[in-house]
């Protein structure tokens, strides 16, 4: 075990990050038309790194497994992007926002790291709005904004239910004008298959083209890896249907440490299962808990009765109601953490007060709300004296201009209207906090591989806000990663264009040509996405919301199990050298397969609860999640062995200088 | 429900494709329609047969990958949804559902259900942005107040998905509205007004290039459109035309 | 940046000069209908009016030609547009519902198009060209019968209809331009951007008033002097 060096600037906290640009290496302008950048990946990270890179002249080259670089995941972010303008006045600041997501990660996360993403958050705002990113406008004609889980000012900037949408088209359309410069070339339906190092330095990639199957061989100077996060290793999650960890798995395999693979956001909010068919899970933005109230019956008479169709959510009167939240919590109420409102509701279902068929769902209630914005209405509208029915009918309108797509959304799914009942809704995962390890230049343990956006795991701790995943990614790709790259490249400059024809390539490529072949020669009997559930069972069962030692102990050994039978049974029709997406699929869960034994590996060594990690050994008497800082205040970062069950653990050790370390209360 | 399924199979771009009958059963109708073409390509699979192909992503109707021509319109019978967002209780047991790829020269098929739709992203390289650099200290984004009238619609023309149903969905194969729907987010903003007649020239230059069909303003794009994106963008688009045309 | 030389080579620019001819020969519709009205309501007038149409130099060496023009060019570039929208699609769909998002008018402009130009034809023999054979091979401008007892525009027009193949053939081309109109009325408002929450519920409503009524009066005018005279 050894200890790593993060790189963190000396100097105060608040001046670390200008102190760190005023001193590191820069390429000049003539040198970095000589250098080339891959950039795997195009969401909000990849896509705003290379545009980033090619407006500085760097020579990128961008990938995406997607038809188009505009599909990326991130597209689906819903609530908004937070950042510490204060236009509201409400007291925000740098380190409020600091501060906050230090707390809302649990104390996991590195200081510096977190307060250069706040100090860069107000220029996001700026250079997206300077882009023509459409962000909901008050009246007046300036930005709005609304509050997230954890905090207690209003800093979210957002455009309806589709921020992220939004902010993804800003950076896509940054790329695209790049793309048309000649600075970026794009490689739409192409997936990374391996890293390629070339004396000890990441030099270029093996791609797939998707459409023909041909594997490519692409060189660089230097790889970012922008790929995302590996939620899919549940097989059911919020992720997209492609969203895998290949990528980083595979700089992993040649040399990144992976850390805090454990790490793991369910989100509170998402539209509960509805059968075994299901293919993925959708998420109800957490801005919806401005103004949704959550609740269960008190009695279980009542869950019952609307169980079986007896009672109407609606009818059920207000003292027969818990708000468990409100309850618990009365200081942050709807609004505390993910984390923390996730636990609660799975507490409150394991109790058996779950309020659909399999007993797992949650009411999200808006008629308060409806109500009182309908008073607002008739009040500035001058209606007198108006009727309940007028008012609802003026407060439903004010809700459709907040959440409507959000709404119509939750009716095509469920067949519910939610204007009219409640919606019901049960936690599901959502985001990775962990993933490639990084210092403070986003460089991971591989020299000039890089790990930007959610593919690494810098920011979040244990536990990561609302609104902040956003805020990262554009923070990485936009402001952090274009100088911290400089420093690596410098010493470059008379490297001259890297061969593609060396032995490091050669090797590389066969090497994925043999996995690919054996994958389709291996003729077994049972489909890929059979593997893939049984995996996504264990990992929720075993490693979901609790975990234990038994439990985690007994996923180890069960993944395992389903990594050897999927080698020994699995079936991948076609050929390697046609479009063949089931082809695709089996690579990406052959490395769930591995990646989900390394995660139970790391949950079991982090005996404490923290965050989105709750071990059941590790909880006050209140059954919160209680931290140990004397023995595990570090990140762990796994090196690969050759089988992750024997992955060797590193540590970072947080020093957390300037917030003091106290257990999280939101009561 | 018991279905039966008429499913264009076309190996590769250079082979011809056809129409194929496969029956499903056990339908549930709260299943999304890409969860039923998952029952049928796991069925497909266990027989040892090739799965049918077709681009799907988010499964939430906003990666804009699904792109099924179901029963005679894009994105299916539903109105405002993506082909993930359609569910199987749009339709009745017993029910033939025909699908089909998106139809369109600027858009080839590559196989089976999935269609090359890269055209897209060539109009949007010709001007579908604004000229600004990352830079970190561009000014303060409240220092241009915009009218929230103006904030809004240019949203809702930025909510396309750019699935490509409209083009689909036009007799003429245009993309008119795709096109006129960046354009307008680009326009009714004060920062996108700036290079507003460069833009809106290259990006028609652009979309005549790769081979789209003429608006003939039948309206079926904005109907079939599972955003709901109007037709007062191609309207305003084709007034930003005029006037650029006009003054360049 | 107009990279394309020549402006119409643009396809919005082509939408655009089809609109254009469009409102050219929708207003000339309006004249000539009002024209033609004339001949039920007063013949007198309708005489008067059409012989200084005839022979009014502005009228005939200007407008006229102008008005040839626009019928030949909303003709050709239709068909040009037509041309190029199907070869946008070389590969049809097997299964297609088209009438769920669009109207059978909007999307049959070429056939209703093509059947009014027919008709023009017929028109043309019926009218246009005794007109220039009267007037330019004969060399009688005087617009006066052969015996003098009056203007002989009234006469013609009347006898026209005693025909009842004729009207008969003349009422189907007027469905034929109403259901045109349906469509090109409001279409070519579209085309050149006149569009406004405000405005477009209006301008469909005048679409569907004037595709109905312009082409009723021109129906009811042959009908009535078929009846009249026959």
């Amino acid at each position: 075990m050894s200890t790593l060096d993060s790189k963190i600037p000396e100097g105060p906290i608040a001046d670390k990050w200008t102190n760190h640009k005023n001193h590191i290496d820069v390429v000049n302008p003539a040198n970095k038309r000589l250098i080339d950048v891959i950039v795997v990946g195009s969401g909000l990270a990849g896509a705003s790194a290379s545009a980033s890179l090619a407006e500085m002249g760097y020579n990128v080259k961008t990938f995406c497994f997607q038809d188009s670089p505009r599909r990326a995941h991130s597209i689906a972010a819903q609530g908004g992007i937070n950042a510490a303008k204060n236009y509201q006045n409400d007291g925000d600041s740098t380190f409020r926002l600091f501060y906050d997501t230090v707390k809302g990660g649990d104390y996991r996360s590195r200081e510096a790291n977190v307060y250069r993403l706040a100090e860069v958050s107000a220029s996001i705002i700026d250079q997206c709005v300077a882009q023509g990113v459409p962000f909901a406008r008050e009246y007046g004609g300036l930005l709005d904004n609304r509050s997230f889980g954890g905090v207690l000012v209003s800093r979210t900037f957002y455009a309806k239910g589709q921020t992220g949408q939004q902010l993804l088209l800003g950076a896509y359309s940054a790329m695209s004008r790049q793309i048309n410069k000649g600075k970026v070339t794009m490689y739409n339906r192409h997936e990374m298959q391996d890293l390629v190092l070339v004396d000890g330095k990441a030099r270029g990639i093996i791609a797939r083209n998707l459409v023909t199957g041909e594997l490519e061989r692409h060189s660089a100077h230097a790889v970012v890896l922008a790929t995302g996060g590996y939620g899919n290793v549940f097989y059911l999650s919020t992720n997209a249907m492609g969203s895998n960890v290949t990528a980083a798995w595979r700089a992993h395999r040649r040399g990144a440490y992976f850390a805090n693979p454990c790490y793991t956001q369910i989100h509170p909010t998402c539209i509960p299962r509805s059968g075994d068919y299901q293919s993925k899970l959708t998420l109800m933005s957490e801005s919806l808990r401005n103004d949704g109230r959550i609740w269960v019956p008190k009695h279980h008479k009542d869950v019952e009765a609307i169980r079986s169709g007896k009672l109407k959510p609606t009818d059920l009167k207000e003292d027969d109601r818990d708000y468990y939240l409100e309850r618990r919590y009365p200081a942050f109420g709807n609004l505390v953490p993910r984390d923390v409102a996730s636990r609660a509701a799975k507490e409150r279902c394991d109790a058996g007060f779950g309020v659909n068929k399999t007993g797992e769902a949650v009411y999200l209630d808006f008629s308060a709300a409806i109500m009182r914005y309908g008073s607002e209405k008739a009040h500035t509208s001058h209606i007198q004296n108006p009727s309940n029915d007028q008012i609802r009918e003026l407060g439903e309108k004010v809700i459709e201009g907040k959440y409507g797509n959000l709404f119509q959304m939750y009716e095509k799914i469920t067949d519910d209207n939610p204007y009219k009942t409640p919606m019901m809704i049960y936690p599901a995962v959502h985001y990775t906090m962990g993933g490639l390890w990084v210092d403070y230049n986003l460089m991971t343990t591989i020299p000039g591989c890089y790990a930007a956006g959610e593919a690494n795991f810098s920011d979040h701790g244990a536990n990561r806000l609302g609104a902040s995943a956003l805020m990262q990614g554009l923070a990485d790709g936009y402001f952090v990663l274009p100088y911290t790259i400089g420093d690596f490249l410098a010493s470059d400059i008379r490297t001259g264009k890297i061969s593609t024809d060396s032995k490091e390539f050669e090797e590389a490529e066969k090497d994925v040509k043999s996995r690919l072949e054996s994958l389709i020669n291996n003729k077994g009997s049972k489909s890929v996405d059979h593997f893939h559930k049984r995996l996504g069972k264990v990992m929720w069962d075993k490693a979901g919301m609790a975990r234990d030692t038994k439990g985690l102990q007994e996923a180890m050994a069960e993944i395992k199990e389903i990594r050897e039978e999927f080698y020994k049974d699995v079936f991948v029709p076609g050929s390697v050298d046609e479009f063949n997406p089931e082809l695709e699929k089996a690579t990406r869960v052959a490395d769930f397969l591995e990646l989900g034994e390394l995660f139970a590996k790391d949950a079991l060594d982090r005996n404490e609860s923290c965050g989105g990690h709750f071990r059941e050994e590790s909880q006050t008497e209140e059954g919160e999640a209680k931290r140990d800082d004397v023995n595990f205040a570090f990140v762990s970062a796994w090196e690969w062995t050759g089988n992750p069950s024997e992955s060797v653990l590193h540590k970072e050790d947080l020093k957390f200088e300037n917030i003091e370390l106290k257990q999280r209360s939101y009561k | 429900m018991n279905l039966t399924l008429k499913i264009w199979r076309q190996k590769n771009p250079s082979t011809k494709g056809e129409m194929k009958t496969y029956p499903v059963s056990d339908i549930s109708e709260d299943m999304s329609f890409l969860e039923m073409m998952d029952v049928l390509n796991e069925e497909l699979i266990t027989k040892g047969e090739e799965p049918v192909a077709f681009d799907h992503d988010c499964r939430e109707g906003i990666c804009g990958s699904c792109s099924m021509y179901i029963n005679g319109e894009p994105h299916g019978p539903d109105r405002g949804v993506a082909t993930c967002q359609l569910h199987m209780r749009k339709f009745k047991d017993g029910d033939t559902i025909h699908i089909e790829p998106w139809r369109a020269n600027a858009f080839p098929v590559l196989k089976d259900l999935v269609v090359d739709r890269s055209s897209f992203d060539r109009i949007i390289q010709a001007g579908g942005y604004v000229s600004v650099n990352t830079s970190g200290n561009s000014q303060d984004a409240n220092s241009i107040p915009i009218p929230k009238e103006n904030a809004d619609l240019a949203f809702d023309a930025a909510t396309c998905i750019g699935c490509g149903a409209c083009v689909a969905a036009c007799k003429n194969a245009s993309a008119m509205l795709f096109v006129s729907a960046k354009v307008s987010q680009l326009s009714l903003l004060p920062q996108g007004r700036v290079e507003a007649k460069d833009r809106v020239l290259s990006m028609i230059d652009q979309m005549d290039d790769e081979g789209f069909g003429n608006c003939t303003n039948t309206g079926a794009c904005a109907i079939e459109c599972p955003k709901e994106i109007s037709l007062d963008n191609i309207a305003r688009m084709n007034r930003e035309f005029l006037s650029a045309s006009i003054s360049k | 940046m107009a990279t394309k030389s020549g402006f119409l080579k643009i396809s919005v620019a082509k939408k655009v000069a089809m609109a254009l001819s469009g409102f050219f020969l929708m207003f000339f519709l309006l004249q000539h209908c009002t024209i033609n009205m004339l001949s039920v309501i007063s013949p007198d007038t309708f005489n008067e009016t059409s012989h200084f149409m005839g022979t009014n130099a502005l009228v005939q060496y200007l407008l006229q030609p102008v008005l040839i023009f626009g019928v030949v060019f909303h003709l050709l570039m239709g068909m040009v547009l037509e041309q190029k929208n199907r070869s946008s699609r070389t590969i049809n769909y097997a299964y297609s519902k088209p009438a769920a998002s669009s109207s059978w008018m909007s999307r049959n402009m070429i056939i209703t198009g093509i059947m009014v130009m027919l008709f023009l034809g017929l028109h043309f023999y019926d009218f246009w060209l005794p007109e220039v054979k009267t007037k330019f091979i004969d060399g009688n401008m005087t617009g006066m019968l052969a015996d003098g007892s009056g203007f002989r525009y009234y006469e013609e027009l009347t006898h026209k209809f005693v025909d009842p193949i004729r009207v008969v053939i003349y009422v189907v081309a007027f469905v034929f331009l109403s259901l045109h109109l349906m469509h090109g009325f409001q279409s070519s408002f579209q085309s050149v951007g006149i569009r406004k929450n405000t405005w477009t519920p209006l301008i469909q409503k005048l679409s569907m008033i004037y595709a109905v009524v312009i082409p009723a009066a021109f129906v009811f005018i042959a009908i009535y002097h078929h009846l009249a005279h026959h």
